[in-house]
């Protein structure tokens, strides 16, 4: 593998074009954004003056503090919760039931394919009528639900893998379910549930449909939501919104380049599982 | 679906402990509040659309029967039917661009994707997946704008009479947004399916060279059939989110021009909460999540068979 192969150059070359095409749109984007304010800037190209200035602009037309605050608290709603109950089902579905309930694990993964647009007219009036529109919790709460069919069947593999003499020593041992579940089987799930966090992050963090339809404040939405608003706002003022999205984008890569590793990793068990 | 083998044998092989009926309680105990919140926020819903899609209804009013009509609108009107023809189309480009390039990428660079080369590439190719998809269409509407990228690309080249606004032209809008999704699932199959290869025995390879196999051979020989189950997920990705799109077509033509772009997602959407139509929007969504599950079982089928 030192020695570069007579087709390493050519698997080079394409894997380089493939990274420019990944990544043109974000440079389009860059260069639209220090353009001169109020102006139609042109294709890719470095501006004469950059106006770095718009970046600022941006952060304050968008309210990126606030907006920031706002995904943070849904994320904060949205994954311990998630997770926690996926872990418990995933555990109790594995571990404690036999094949005579495999029906409850199957209504589970029936809503794994399921998109969300064939149950957003319903969860509109749902969550009217429980008086939550245009607060956090109506994003919150059905997204926990929305995820559920995910995070069992993604916890149940787990645990189908770890070995029942495992369960059987502890409860030698006279520990009761619970305690075994906090005490052997969560730590031994740590990188499912690291995995699973990932996830949900990221898919909370992005989810635009919910907050368009259930709440009308963009400062109560997520991120993705938010950036929606903006477009709608902004869309003329090309520099700007491309400076906003920018910045709307940039927490996410942030987070992303810090655990690189195990984003791809979860990204990538994610698409094999789901 | 995932279940090895050694995990359904478990699954049989059951301590007597387990059948007790203080397991089967504790077993429910944990089961319950996922699935609480699941019959909430997914079940009844899902009911209720079942529901609506049998009535008349405002949203506001009252609510009458109106029987099959709903179905029968979703699969006979013209416009709605060219809108779930929207969406098979950008199946077309959503699935096929990824799946067809990703293999040609994968089957070259098999092999090259060690040591900090191979991060730093990873890292790039997932950022699409990173990123709200509101971002990739916004970044792509400019990029398709008169003076973007793909224009001023194209007049680098001497083909100004091709430039045009992409996403405002009736013959060319679908395509240009089946592009921004192409563009977002790419990079997730091709490393998906060069992870696949790398699972491929080496010595099949070799032992195919030494049989004088053309590389056209040992792709149509060796890495296809050993990249079934890969090429299984990623056509299965792709077609549930070309079929349920939403965040692109509503950021970058809003379904646009005419309904040249309109999908199903934004659809229901518009049926529902613009038009107040809320028993067509039903009906849709219920078409729409039956004909993901009819799109999706033959790939889950056809990558089962082999295990």
């Amino acid at each position: 593998m030192t020695l570069p192969r007579p087709n390493t150059l050519v698997a080079r070359g394409l894997i380089i074009i493939l990274m420019i095409l990944t990544l043109l749109p974000f440079l389009s984007m860059l260069s639209a954004a220090l353009a001169p304010q109020g102006t139609y800037p042109n294709g890719l190209q470095w501006p004469a003056d950059p106006q770095w200035g718009n970046f600022v602009r941006a952060f304050e037309v968008a309210k990126m503090d606030q907006l920031l605050i706002s995904s943070g608290l849904i994320v904060l709603g949205v994954v311990p919760i998630s997770v926690l109950l996926a872990t418990m089902a995933g555990y109790g579905l594995a571990k404690l039931t036999t094949n005579k309930y495999k029906w409850l694990y199957l209504i589970f993964v029936f809503g794994l394919t399921l998109p969300f647009e064939a149950v957003i007219t319903p969860l509109y009036y749902e969550v009217r009528a429980m008086g939550l529109l245009n607060t956090r919790f109506a994003i919150i709460l059905p997204l926990i639900g929305l995820y559920m069919p995910f995070g069992v069947y993604w916890m149940r593999a787990h645990f189908l893998n770890v070995p029942h003499d495992l369960t059987e020593a502890a409860q030698l041992d006279g520990a009761t379910r619970w305690r075994e579940f906090w005490y052997v089987q969560v730590p031994l799930a740590r990188p499912a549930i690291m995995s699973l966090t990932i996830l949900l992050f990221l898919w909370t963090w992005n989810q635009f449909l919910l907050p368009v339809v259930l709440v009308q404040d963009p400062m109560q939405r997520t991120m993705a939501g938010a950036l929606g608003a903006f477009q709608g706002q902004w869309g003329t003022d090309i520099p700007l919104l491309c400076a906003g999205a920018l910045l709307i984008l940039t927490p996410t890569i942030i987070i992303f380049l810090m655990f690189q590793r195990q984003f791809v990793a979860a990204l990538m068990q994610g698409a094999v599982k789901g | 679906m995932s279940s090895t083998p050694a995990a359904q044998r478990q699954e049989q092989r059951l301590p007597q402990s387990r059948g007790s009926r203080k397991s089967r309680r504790a077993a429910w105990l944990f089961v319950a509040p996922a699935f609480a919140f699941y019959a909430a926020f997914v079940l009844v819903p899902l009911a209720m659309s079942f529901y609506y899609s049998f009535l008349r209804w405002d949203g506001i009013g009252e609510a009458r029967f109106h029987g099959l009509t709903n179905y029968i609108t979703v699969l006979t009107d013209p416009k709605l039917l060219q809108i779930i023809g929207n969406a098979f189309q950008l199946v077309g480009y959503f699935t096929i661009i990824p799946v067809v390039l990703g293999l040609a990428v994968a089957s070259v660079i098999r092999g090259h994707m060690a040591g900090p080369f191979g991060t730093a590439t990873r890292t790039i190719l997932f950022l699409p997946q990173v990123i709200p998809l509101v971002a990739a269409g916004i970044a792509w509407s400019w990029m398709f704008a008169n003076t973007g990228v793909v224009n001023q690309g194209l007049r680098a080249v001497g083909l100004s009479d091709w430039a045009r606004g992409w996403l405002g032209d009736f013959v060319w809008a679908l395509p240009a947004v089946g592009i921004i999704g192409a563009w977002v699932l790419l990079g997730l199959c091709t490393m998906l399916l060069v992870t696949g290869i790398t699972k491929i025995d080496p010595s099949l390879y070799e032992a195919a060279r030494l049989d004088g196999a053309r590389p056209w051979h040992e792709f149509r020989y060796i890495t296809l059939p050993g990249l079934r189950q890969e090429i299984a997920v990623c056509v299965t990705l792709t077609v549930i989110s070309a079929l349920a799109s939403f965040d692109i077509v509503y950021i970058a033509t809003q379904g646009g021009p005419g309904i040249t772009t309109m999908v199903p997602g934004l659809e229901i959407y518009r049926l529902a909460f613009a038009h107040r139509q809320v028993g067509l929007a039903s009906a849709l969504a219920i078409v729409l999540m039956i004909l993901v599950l009819i799109s999706i079982a033959p790939v889950q089928w056809f990558a089962r068979e082999k295990k």
